[in-house]
């Protein structure tokens, strides 16, 4: 009796909406393959899995995305693009104007995503009004990390400002330990450029200058005083930073070489992944200044034929901002949800005095889009700012003609 | 072999002091050489041996103090190149289903081309030749986004085939320069005479110009076969899910940027991916020579 | 009918690949000709507007770096790959005992691929991993070897990388040049009295004249591939010092959706394989002919 009502109930179903069973199936392209990420996407796999879904996975390491971009672009132009891809920031918007992404408003409508994200992530996920990208979680650029054993010995408190800084930074490189531990990638100086930039524009003076590209503020004493404070930073750094990779640099604040870091919560998953404690082996703060720079991860879906690949991105869309997998992704990678109504009580102190942060600065303006991880600009600008700041970094170039040579580099950027 | 060492010194009349100094000074030199070559080898094998304490306490040459392969299992069948965990070995089979094929086509369109080139001028084949020969000049870059559509348009995108396609295309200028090359030494009487007894066309390649062609044919293969097999840019943009080469997931291996840097499996993984080219260096490198020495390089 | 297919069959036979090449060849620098011409940005857009990405890539400071280096790359690693694959060979057709070891040795490093060459050398020449933290640590504490961190010199690391990748092949192609090399001629000159070093000045070498061009065809081709290389060893740092145009083209076109910019580069970039490749093979394939 209940088979045959379920029968006709799949019958009716079927004769309403064929979509509605059509196998899910997704091919995602994306570039989070090392162990630990690697691990956190399995679990939106097995959910997938779970719910009846064929994951196809494409990975493409390397270069925060490079590589991955580029068989994203080939295979969009041989018409056969991925069911989802992992974008963000602007490139998002990007690839909707060249008319290529899908539409997951529906989805997005139907578990009320307008109500559980921040406004600002809300606004990178959507385009022209419509959805066309699910966020993963917030990553918060702005942190500077340090070894609590090397502070406490030589009596330095976690800076407060730049100035402070470089006061600790002059003490520890007297006792002989590097006060910046730092890896000379192109990307990498550009982090801790916004990061000094944030504290010494503040966070309206950035957004006039990073989001809205003011040629004013681009030019302006403050901008001066940020490459100063960058050419003091370059001091701080030891000889062989060239070309290290990022969780090298951690390494050396971990076992004490090195005092401080200024890298993204990523860094909290590799203190994390070497059984360090918060509060106790390693701190985290803030970086001088007032403000939040995320970097927020999401999954854009992409404009693909069949009721299959598009029950998919359905699918996909609605577990990605699913409670489950914005909860155990995020405790794995280091970030926090970016849904705002997941309980944190599971995440270490540093991610709860991020979400905290995050709260405040929503409030009082000064949650903000990084712009060396890609989420104030688009490549190009992006990309010539930071070809400015890295070849500042690399050389012996003055303030006033960096200031100048980032001008240029803007504008030639349009 | 031209053997000017011995007359050499008869020549210049030094004695058997100077003889064995100068033959000592050659040796010491040719050691030399040996060892800048092998160090990035010795490096990489001896890294793949340790552990990673030893990695990180150790010095960049040093033997492993304790030998082990953990490195190699994890690079042949765990490491992760994504979510997947099954090392490289499944991206091994796609890059020897794309070589094989790419190498078997390309080289016989360039025994073909050459010997037309070669032995049958007519008017404008040195033109066409040329502007082959360029063909090897372009750089890959370039041709990613069009040949991406060329590929979506033929409906071979991402496909094993459609990245035979690709390596075939870009390989027939060197293939071609090769065999050309060799045949081009080859005296064009034996055609004529071939001619005259009414053989045609293809008859002539596969009776005479074939059987002679075995070292040319070593060159162009190793050559051909290293090119496709070490290849990433092509592999990286026109694969997808399943048809991945092992460069690719090479790439995936040792360019991960978060976590903690496996470094003796990525020496494995490396020299996993490079075992086939070198097989075939070590292996097949005298007929190499050979096959260079028999007139492939001559004009 | 048959006839006239017995006498084009070399044409025929010929035809597709010259077609192939010419398609995906030229027709492709066809196209990114015609994109440099355009506002693309992500993808490709046809709308011909001028040549404002020409403009926008001399106003490049990283550019300028990028061309730079390739003339500084190019010139030195072609011109030390030759002389050092020439050295070799005549080192090794001195009657060496164990010469096909040696010979492997030399040439094996051309079987790796880019990526594994970059990987292993990146390790080598970190100051405080490689070669300098090595040799400082049997007491020479003064030694150092930081090329590769240093903006001035790092290009010179991508040099030192390529010519140890290419340099055996290099040595392969002249060893069968020299071997090939007509016996009468030399011991007739032998006979004459003339030193070993004046035989091969004088005879050996000008003899060998299409093996440059096999070696330079080959070197030239490596060069412009030698994209691969950079990304691995040095990822176009320290800042980007050591930027090439296959660098730059590729970071315009698919890191910075910046595809005008990209097909710009490119055309500049075969622009000058095109000024320097076209001259030679004119030159020596015109003294084959007939």
């Amino acid at each position: 009796m209940k088979s045959y009502a379920l029968g006709i109930a799949c019958g009716v179903a079927l004769g309403t909406s064929g979509a509605a069973f059509a196998e899910p199936q997704a091919e995602v392209l994306h570039y989070w393959t090392s162990g630990g990420e690697a691990k956190s996407v399995a679990v939106l796999q097995e959910e997938f899995a779970a719910n009846g879904g064929t994951w196809t996975d494409m990975p493409v390491a390397g270069g925060g995305g490079d590589a991955a971009m580029t068989a994203l672009r080939a295979r969009v132009l041989s018409g056969n693009a991925p069911t989802a891809v992992q974008l963000k920031g602007p490139a998002i918007q990007e690839w909707y104007e060249e008319g290529v992404l899908a539409d997951i408003s529906a989805v997005a409508e139907a578990n009320n995503w307008e109500a559980v994200l921040p406004a600002s992530i809300a606004g990178h996920m959507k385009c022209e009004g419509t959805w066309c990208a699910a966020p993963v979680n917030v990553h918060r650029v702005d942190w500077i990390w340090a070894n609590a054993n090397v502070l406490e010995a030589n009596g330095i408190e976690m800076p407060t400002s730049w100035d402070a800084f470089n006061a600790a930074a002059d003490k520890l490189q007297a006792a002989g330990i590097i006060p910046l531990a730092h890896g000379g990638q192109a990307w990498q100086d550009a982090t801790v450029f916004e990061a000094v930039a944030l504290g010494i524009l503040g966070a309206e003076g950035f957004h006039k200058a990073f989001v809205e590209l003011d040629k004013d503020t681009l030019t302006s004493d403050a901008m001066v005083a940020t490459f100063d404070q960058m050419r003091k930073m370059r001091g701080y750094v030891d000889p062989n930073f060239s070309g290290r990779d990022w969780n090298l640099a951690t390494a050396m604040v971990m076992n004490g070489e090195a005092a401080f870091q200024i890298m993204g919560d990523w860094a909290k998953g590799e203190f994390m992944a070497a059984g360090k404690a918060p509060g106790e082996d390693f701190l985290c703060a803030s970086t001088p200044g007032d403000g939040f720079l995320y970097n927020v991860d999401s999954f854009a879906m992409f404009e693909v034929g069949g009721a299959d690949k598009q029950a998919g991105q359905a699918l996909l869309a609605e577990l990605v901002v699913g409670k489950n997998f914005q909860k155990v992704f995020n405790l794995n990678k280091g970030s926090i949800p970016a849904r705002t109504d997941v309980p944190l009580d599971e995440f270490d102190s540093c991610a709860v005095l991020s979400a905290a942060d995050m709260a405040a600065s929503s409030e009082n303006g000064s949650l903000l889009p990084s712009y060396a991880h890609g989420m104030a600009l688009r490549g190009a600008q992006a990309g010539a700012i930071t070809d400015v700041v890295t070849a500042h970094f690399n050389s012996e170039m003055s303030s006033a003609d960096a200031v100048q040579m980032l001008a240029e580099a803007v504008a030639n950027s349009m | 072999m031209a053997d000017l060492s011995v007359s050499a010194a008869s020549l210049a009349g030094q004695s058997q002091k100077g003889k064995v100094a100068l033959r000592w000074s050659l040796y010491t030199l040719l050691c030399l050489f040996a060892l800048f070559y092998l160090l990035p080898l010795f490096v990489m094998i001896t890294t793949s041996l340790k552990s990673l304490d030893e990695i990180r306490t150790g010095d960049l040459i040093s033997l492993p103090r304790e030998v082990t392969f953990d490195a190699w299992r994890t690079a042949w069948s765990t490491a992760c190149t994504g979510i997947q965990c099954e090392g490289v070995r499944p991206y091994f089979w796609n890059s020897v289903l794309i070589a094989i094929p790419g190498v078997a086509i390309s080289t016989l369109l360039g025994a073909m081309n050459g010997y037309v080139v070669a032995q049958w001028r007519f008017r404008g084949a040195n033109i066409i030749f040329s502007l082959m020969l360029f063909g090897c000049f372009i750089p890959f870059q370039v041709v990613l986004l069009p040949m991406a559509r060329v590929l979506g348009m033929m409906g071979i995108a991402g496909t094993i085939p459609g990245l035979i396609f690709v390596h075939v295309i870009y390989g027939l200028g060197f293939t071609t320069l090769f065999f050309r090359n060799y045949y081009v030494s080859i005296p064009a009487d034996l055609t004529k005479a071939a001619k005259v007894d009414g053989a045609g066309f293809f008859r002539i390649f596969w009776s005479i110009f074939l059987p002679l062609s075995l070292p040319i044919i070593v060159v162009t293969v190793i050559w051909q076969f290293t090119q496709i097999w070490n290849d990433f840019l092509f592999g990286v943009s026109f694969s997808q899910a399943g048809t991945q080469p092992v460069t690719v997931a090479l790439n995936n291996i040792v360019n991960s940027t978060t976590g903690v840097k496996e470094y003796n499996v990525d020496m494995a993984a490396a020299i996993i991916a490079a075992l086939p080219t070198l097989l075939v260096y070590v292996v097949a490198g005298k007929y190499f020579v050979r096959g260079l020495t028999a007139g492939s390089v001559k004009g | 009918m048959t006839k006239w297919l017995e006498e084009n069959t070399p044409k025929l036979v010929l035809a597709p690949s010259f077609i192939a090449i010419l398609v995906f060849v030229y027709g492709f620098i066809a196209w990114t000709a015609w994109v440099s011409m355009t506002r693309s940005r992500l993808l490709p857009k046809y709308e011909i507007e001028g040549f404002i990405q020409y403009d926008r890539l001399f106003a490049s400071p990283r550019w300028d770096t990028a061309f730079g280096n390739l003339f500084i790359f190019g010139t030195l690693f072609i011109v030390i790959a030759m002389i050092l694959g020439l050295v070799l060979a005549i080192l090794l057709d001195q009657n060496i005992r164990t010469e096909g070891a040696i010979r492997t040795i030399y040439l094996y490093p051309m079987a790796l691929s880019m990526i594994v060459t970059g990987t292993a050398w990146k390790w080598i020449l970190n100051p405080g991993l490689g070669l300098q933290a090595m040799v400082r640590g049997w007491g020479f504490e003064d030694f150092t070897f930081d090329w590769l961190v240093d903006p001035d010199m790092a290009i010179y690391t991508i040099v030192l990388a390529a010519i140890w990748q290419s340099s055996g092949f290099v040595m392969a192609l002249f060893l069968a040049g020299l071997r090939s090399v007509d016996e009468e001629i030399i011991k007739a000159a032998q006979v004459d009295g003339i030193p070993t070093w004046r035989v091969y000045t004088a005879i050996i070498i000008p003899s060998m004249a299409p093996i440059f061009l096999s070696a330079f065809i080959v070197l030239s081709h490596l060069a412009i591939k030698s994209f691969d290389l950079v990304i691995a060893l040095t990822g176009g740092g320290p800042g980007y010092a050591t930027d090439l145009p296959a660098t730059y083209m590729y970071a315009m076109a698919f890191s910075r959706g910046d595809i005008g910019q990209a097909a710009s580069s490119a055309m500049i970039m075969m622009l000058v394989v095109f000024a320097i490749v076209v001259p030679y093979l004119y030159s020596e394939l015109r003294s084959k002919d007939g």
